[in-house]
């Protein structure tokens, strides 16, 4: 493999893999680098393992379509390296990595972020006991390991991906306790002025719907309009406690509490270099703002995937293939006749049912406990958070210097939000005022020793 | 915590989970082998020694650390599983002296 890649992309998902074939198509060699051992993302993680029949089956088609994505992808001859983690990104561009326990560096003209998303932090009392995760982290242990949780299984939250892996683990044999909806009841009233939307987006809303049929006639326990939400145990999580909205408080015995709250674009890079963000109230988060390209407020800098906004793999395979086609012609290349009007005819067709789907599953906004632990890394509770808040005004960043709160490994990927809606709050500010935590590199933990054998420009191993 | 769906026909190889041998699967990370094996968790946290297990499965909660083959915090969901591997869960504050 050389050194020698105008071009970078970071994230081996549906819209890191579209952007490098399609770049490889017009005669461009990026090099991928990724986390994961395998290309995919989390959509399509693991899609070229093997597993059971059942497994198989009950993934369904939109998985199956990864195996045939990550085969195109690697026989498309781009370089891709996985196991690699980006931990800095210097304007120009300089980008530096860590494969293999080894950091070097990489100069490129164009670097394209396809980092895709994370689930939004559920800060409720006990999230941080053994056997609460969240319904992600439940899902790809069934891809990558065809794995299922011991019962009894409770699932909490709001969004199409609970339903999905609830119709998923049932198929597989599994049971479920119970789904706690923490969605706000009035979600037609809040979807109605999205009736456009709908039409255009049906084919993604009729799947829905056909969901919730199953689901009911699989006899799921389905609690709406469920609240105060906690996980109760010592070692590990042994009951959870809701209330549901007759005010009745109900305690059951809990082997695994599976979380989601809808997810957030990882905006980490981008804060980091200091790209314009604008915050989204429809996905209650921070959006990387980007031109029709898909390029950043930073010069050579795109953009791509749920990163940009959450929208989906369909999507993000087309923005991959609009931002490819953006840094081609940045780069100075004509574009083939015919490529730009598919790509965005394909975002059209992709984007059509998300103003629907936002309208039904709002970001939470519900207050956080005194005693939930907000920091899982420095082990602070949002009653600790408060009371700096209240003591010293600050934001963010001096909330962090306060309190430690952000420091950990995770480096504020897990309180980050819950900081912002805590001092949101207190203040009485907006969210978009209130602002997140200051970036800073590393982006991810580096290792003194990776960091005292690095050499610029040196091959990856 | 978790169970592995039967499969007859996935071969498997052995890791040691502090000392213990494990059964592993190809495309196993070290931190769904971890969820498996009673009781479930990776570490006890360096802050208030609490265990914790693997959260997120996609690198981002930090919580499914653990020392593999000698190196100690390492993302376990990010790790596959290989035969051999040594995989130990932390205890709490690392101590220098003894």
């Amino acid at each position: 493999m050389t050194s020698e890649h105008d071009i970078l992309i970071v994230g081996a998902g549906p819209a890191g893999m579209a952007a490098a074939m399609q770049l490889a198509g017009l005669g461009l060699s990026p090099l991928v680098i990724d986390e994961q051992p395998m290309p995919g993302g989390q959509i399509w993680r693991a899609s070229e393992g093997a597993r059971p029949d059942a497994v198989r089956r009950a993934l369904g088609p939109d998985y199956a379509q990864g195996a045939g994505r990550v085969a195109e992808f690697r026989n498309s001859g781009v370089d891709y390296l996985p196991g690699t983690r980006m931990w800095h990104l210097e304007p120009g561009f300089q980008v530096f990595m860590s494969r293999d326990g080894a950091a070097f560096s990489r100069s490129c003209r164009a670097v394209l972020l396809a980092t895709g998303a994370q689930e939004r932090p559920v800060p409720l009392p006990g999230w941080t006991l053994p056997g609460v995760m969240t319904v992600g982290a439940a899902q790809i242990l069934l891809k990558t390991s065809a794995q299922i949780p011991d019962q009894p299984v409770w699932i909490a939250g709001s969004g199409p991906l609970p339903l999905l892996y609830i119709r998923q683990l049932l198929a597989v044999g599994g049971k479920v306790a119970g789904y706690l909806d923490t969605t706000p009841r009035g979600g037609a009233g809040r979807a109605l002025p999205h009736a456009a939307a709908a039409w255009r987006g049906r084919g993604d809303l009729l799947k829905g719907l056909k969901w919730l049929r199953e689901l009911r006639r699989a006899g799921l326990r389905w609690l709406r309009g469920v609240g105060d939400i906690r996980a109760l145990g010592e070692e590990r999580i042994e009951a959870v406690c809701y209330t549901t909205p007759d005010g009745q408080l109900h305690r059951e015995p809990a082997s695994v509490l599976l979380l989601h709250e809808g997810v957030v674009p990882s905006i980490h890079a981008t804060l980091a270099m200091n790209c314009d963000h604008l915050w989204s109230d429809a996905q209650g988060c921070f959006v990387p703002q980007v031109d029709a390209w898909g390029m950043t407020s930073v010069e050579g800098l795109y953009l791509a995937g749920d990163g940009a906004g959450i929208a989906g793999a369909p999507a993000a395979e087309a923005r991959g293939r609009i931002a490819a086609l953006g840094i081609a012609q940045w780069l100075g290349h004509r574009l083939p006749e015919g490529a730009e009007p598919a790509a965005r005819a394909a975002l059209a067709r992709a984007l059509a049912s998300r103003p629907v789907i936002d309208a039904l599953y709002p970001p939470p906004d519900d207050d956080i406990a005194d005693e939930a632990v907000v920091c899982r890394c420095e082990e602070l509770t949002a009653g600790e958070i408060r009371a700096a808040a209240r003591l010293h005004r600050g934001g963010p960043n001096q909330v962090k210097a306060y309190t430690r709160c952000g420091m950990g490994p995770c480096q504020g990927r897990q309180c980050g939000y819950s900081v912002n809606r805590l001092l949101a709050a207190e203040y009485g500010k907006s969210r978009a005022e209130t602002g997140f935590f200051r970036i800073r590199p590393p982006l991810k933990p580096v290792r003194l020793g990776e960091l005292a054998a690095l050499q610029e420009g040196r091959e990856a191993p | 915590m978790f169970r592995q769906l039967a499969d007859s026909g996935s071969p498997s190889f052995l890791v040691y989970i502090d000392g213990s041998e494990t059964v592993a699967r190809p495309g196993d990370t070290v931190a769904a082998v971890l969820l498996r094996t009673a009781p479930g968790i990776a570490r006890h946290t360096p802050v208030g020694e609490t265990p914790r297990a693997p959260y997120c499965m996609m690198g981002v909660c930090f919580d499914c650390l653990a020392t593999v083959d000698g190196e100690t915090s390492v993302q376990t969901c990010l790790v596959e599983a290989r035969p051999g591997m040594r995989i130990q869960r932390q205890k709490g504050k690392v101590r220098i002296t003894p």
